[in-house]
């Protein structure tokens, strides 16, 4: 059983790395931005269990900064990826425009929250 | 005026010309059908628009502009700081006039969505050099925003169904009992403003689900802000939102716009609504906003799984990939909830939420919130009499919703049934349902009005037509026909209906004016009443008796009086009390009940260590006003004795009946309150024929007519005799 799921565990891992080869560039660097983002808010959040989370607003406007970026680079993955076919009225610039846009409100609200 | 019919025979005939000429020229316009509609839809806008905020404007014209009840008071006051002193002193203002000796932290602990909306508009009309008083401002505030709800009201319906249903929902909502009765001119409170934001968050919402844009769902996190500034009802839409995604899941309805949607709506929404000082952490810490935060990751393990499945094109290898990230990702989260709640970090759902849930919670544990009496479980009547045909006509919408399932239909038919069970809960929240009551019933009368127009303006075509338009007008025609040939009085049974469903509108227009009129405008502060030859008497007293405290007595004089009055002592007394509306304190208040209730010397003791120098009692028994203490004083009772044990509420009853005459309870008949209310009643004839001493709100004569006081003496009494204000004596001196 367990050499049938480890080997069921290396299929999967090269299928997953194959598939993911084919996809555009573009797509490959949101994704890149969004597990920067996300391995961000995790190094926050080890150094916050080592060290307490007196300043408990700075703790959460620095994690929640970086799960939100990463979120709305999720949506904007989605709005550009060519192949979801609800968004292709959407010019890709506007996408980038809202994201943008969001991301401005999102790091204006935690500089006032950050204390 | 001979002068004048002389000359204008000579006058007329250009008038005349230019007149006819006049008309050809709006004949001449020739507007098109689509200018046309949209000339009717403005104007039908621009009259609801003008009818919501004219209806609500009743006591205004009767009384007097002025803030009514008790809450709006505190919120009058703080928006008169506001304007006086900046944003900066109000966001910390640390107030220590209200609940002696303890003070209250006000910049933390309100809402202050509702004072910056009225000193916005304040300072507008300053600088477009009206000169406006902020009371005036106060009083507006409501209507004016009942006004902008419509405006909301008729997008929403648009987004719904079509923009007749948005029509008939604007006009619906315009009028509705349910939402005047907190939201009329004087009615400065958060409802007011809360209804507006909750509807236009909901729209900005659904607006974004059916788009997928980020845009339209940065906007409703910013309808969400303003949600969660004005009301604590904010909870309402954290917990729906996270519902309506979960059924959308559920039933397979979902996709990536419902992603986009929710997820810039969730962490925008929640760092924006953090910024509120009273609602602080509790978007990650209280276990009412648990359920958004657990759709939220919900929602990032659905999906991410939804696109592994797609990039991997192979059902087998997903299927064990599923078991993997299943298993971890439901340990995880039941982990980290378990040791969440474990813990205590994760709080439970708080009273005031949980008696929701269980309605009996409150009348046994925490009378305070039982003895609220628009926290009480709503009767029928009063649904009837805030809905009247919205009622029936709610059912016939959901159907038509339930036809015609779109990811907006969803959304409106999961906001009435929540919003109706909890109507049904607590008699306050009927102001909920309200808005999605209407949406729902202006779909169903839309749709019906609509098929029964198409009916009359249908051409008689029993004999098929001519195929000269092609196969797809014969199909068409044949299937009209097939409707058409059985019914021979389809047009005449359409007109009839047409008539009843005109006669139903116009009824309820009359009910909901009349309801208006007669019940939801009353300032509460002032009363009315008809003398015995029918003229309107007012009772002013209130307001007298605050006059005469911030006239007659030191700056610094601390009055003690139940906590319903307080907003309003402060306000308009401008005085320090012990206690008043916010009821934050359960043991102070239960203090000043463990003095009202017991016998004098007890409760000089107490009204010694809280350094009270006036007691404020309200009266009803000269004149049968019926909201006085007496009638309020099992509550003192009981919330004293919930805290006190020396308080037995059974002491103050006789047989378990709650009397002031002779028959009443020794205790009852010597305790604080019944001596302040009562001292001096006895020498009173009330009412012709009656014995003096008559109580006319208890409707009998009252026990003990011969109260003397020892502390305390009477420093004012009303002129009649509603309010009652005694000075504490100081101590006697020692020899």
């Amino acid at each position: 059983m367990a050499k049938s799921t480890s080997s069921d565990v290396l299929t999967l891992i090269h299928s997953l790395r194959s598939a993911y080869a084919a996809t555009p560039t573009n797509l490959k660097i949101i994704d890149l931005y969004v597990v920067f983002a996300i391995a961000t808010a995790v190094i926050q959040v080890v150094y916050m269990g080592i060290v307490g989370s007196f300043p408990f607003n700075s703790f959460l406007s620095g994690v929640l900064s970086c799960v939100g970026t990463a979120v709305l680079a999720v949506c904007l993955r989605i709005q550009v990826n060519k192949e979801n076919k609800e968004f292709k009225d959407l010019p890709p610039e506007r996408a980038f425009a809202d994201f943008v846009l969001c991301n401005l409100v999102l790091h204006l609200v935690i500089m006032n929250f950050l204390g | 005026m001979g002068a004048k019919a002389g000359s204008s025979p000579p006058v007329v005939p250009p008038p005349a010309s230019s007149a006819t000429s006049f008309f050809p020229s709006i004949n001449g316009l020739k507007l098109k059908t689509k200018q046309q509609e949209l000339l009717i839809r403005v104007s039908i806008l621009a009259l609801v628009y003008v009818l919501a905020f004219a209806i609500r404007l009743f006591s205004v014209l009767r009384y007097e502009s002025m803030i009514h009840e008790f809450d709006p008071y505190f919120n009058y006051r703080t928006t008169l700081f506001l304007t006086e002193k900046g944003f900066y002193e109000f966001w910390n203002w640390f107030d220590f006039e209200s609940w002696y000796p303890l003070g209250r932290i006000i910049g933390g602990t309100l809402y202050p969505g509702l004072m910056v909306t009225a000193a916005l508009i304040y300072w507008t009309l300053r600088f477009l050099r009206f000169a406006v008083h902020i009371r005036e401002v106060c009083v507006l505030t409501a209507p004016f925003f009942a006004s902008n709800t419509t405006i909301v009201a008729y997008f929403f319906g648009k987004e719904i169904w079509d923009s007749g249903a948005g029509l008939v929902a604007a006009a619906l909502i315009a009028i509705c009992p349910g939402y005047i009765s907190r939201s009329v001119a004087g009615s400065y409170d958060n409802e007011g403003v809360a209804i507006f934001a909750l509807l236009l968050t909901f729209y900005l919402f659904v607006k974004a689900v059916n788009t997928g844009s980020l845009a339209w769902a940065l906007a409703s996190a910013f309808g969400y802000f303003y949600m969660v500034s004005a009301w604590g009802g904010y909870v309402f839409i954290i917990n729906l939102v996270p519902l309506y995604v979960l059924v959308l899941l559920v039933t397979g309805r979902y996709s990536m716009r419902l992603y986009i949607a929710y997820n810039c709506m969730y962490v925008l929404g929640m760092l924006l609504a953090m910024q509120i000082r009273f609602v602080g952490f509790q978007h990650v810490q209280s276990g009412e906003h648990m359920a958004a935060m657990g759709v939220f990751f919900l929602l990032q393990v659905f999906y991410f799984l939804d696109w592994v499945k797609f990039t991997l094109n192979d059902p087998k290898l997903f299927y064990s990939f599923l078991r993997i990230a299943l298993t971890c990702a439901i340990s995880v989260g039941s982990l980290a909830l378990g040791v969440g709640m474990a813990t205590g970090y994760i709080s439970p759902w708080t009273g005031r939420f949980y008696s929701l849930l269980d309605p009996t919670y409150a009348k046994d544990h925490i009378p305070i919130i039982a003895s609220v009496s628009e926290h009480q479980p709503t009767a029928w009547s009063s649904f009837m009499f805030d809905f009247h045909i919205l009622l029936f006509l709610f059912p016939a919408g959901l159907y038509f919703c339930f036809k015609r399932l779109s990811d907006a239909t969803i959304f409106i038919v999961m906001y009435g049934l929540t919003s109706m069970y909890f109507a049904g809960v607590m008699v306050r929240l009927i102001l909920v349902a309200a808005p999605a009551v209407c949406l729902i019933s202006s779909i169903a009368v839309s749709a019906t009005l609509k098929n029964l127009t198409m009916l009359i303006r249908a051409k008689n075509n029993a004999t098929p037509m001519g195929s000269s338009k092609g196969t797809a007008s014969l199909k068409a025609s044949a299937k009209a026909s097939s409707f058409d040939q059985p019914l021979p009085y389809q047009r005449n049974v359409a007109i009839a209906l047409l008539l009843g469903a005109f006669y139903l509108l116009s009824r309820y227009a009359i009910h909901c004016t009349w309801v208006t009129s007669e019940a939801y405008s009353s300032p509460s502060i002032v009363l009315a009443a008809r003398g015995a030859h029918g003229g309107r008497v007012i009772f002013d007293d209130y307001r007298e008796a605050y006059f005469w405290l911030r006239k007659n007595t030191p700056a610094d004089a601390k009055i003690m009086s139940w906590w319903d009055y307080g907003y309003q002592i402060t306000a308009m007394g401008n005085r320090t009390v012990i206690v008043d509306n916010n009821t934050w304190n359960n043991t102070h208040i239960a203090t000043v009940g463990r003095a009202m209730s017991s016998y004098e010397d007890e409760a000089y003791d107490i009204m010694k260590s809280l350094d009270v120098d006036y007691v404020l009692v309200v009266f009803g028994g000269v004149t049968g006003y019926s909201s006085d203490d007496i009638n309020k004083f099992l509550w003192m009772v009981r919330i004293g004795g919930g805290v006190f044990s020396v308080i037995k509420e059974p002491e103050y009853l006789v047989n378990g009946e709650y009397r002031v005459d002779k028959g009443a309870a020794p205790k009852m008949l010597n305790c604080l309150m019944y001596k302040l209310c009562y001292y001096r009643f006895g020498e009173v004839t009330t009412e012709y024929g009656k014995p003096p001493g008559y109580d006319r709100a208890r409707g009998v004569e009252i026990g003990n007519k011969d109260v003397k006081l020892e502390y305390l003496e009477e420093a004012f009494t009303t002129s009649n005799w509603i309010i009652r204000i005694y000075k504490v004596k100081p101590p006697k001196n020692r020899w």
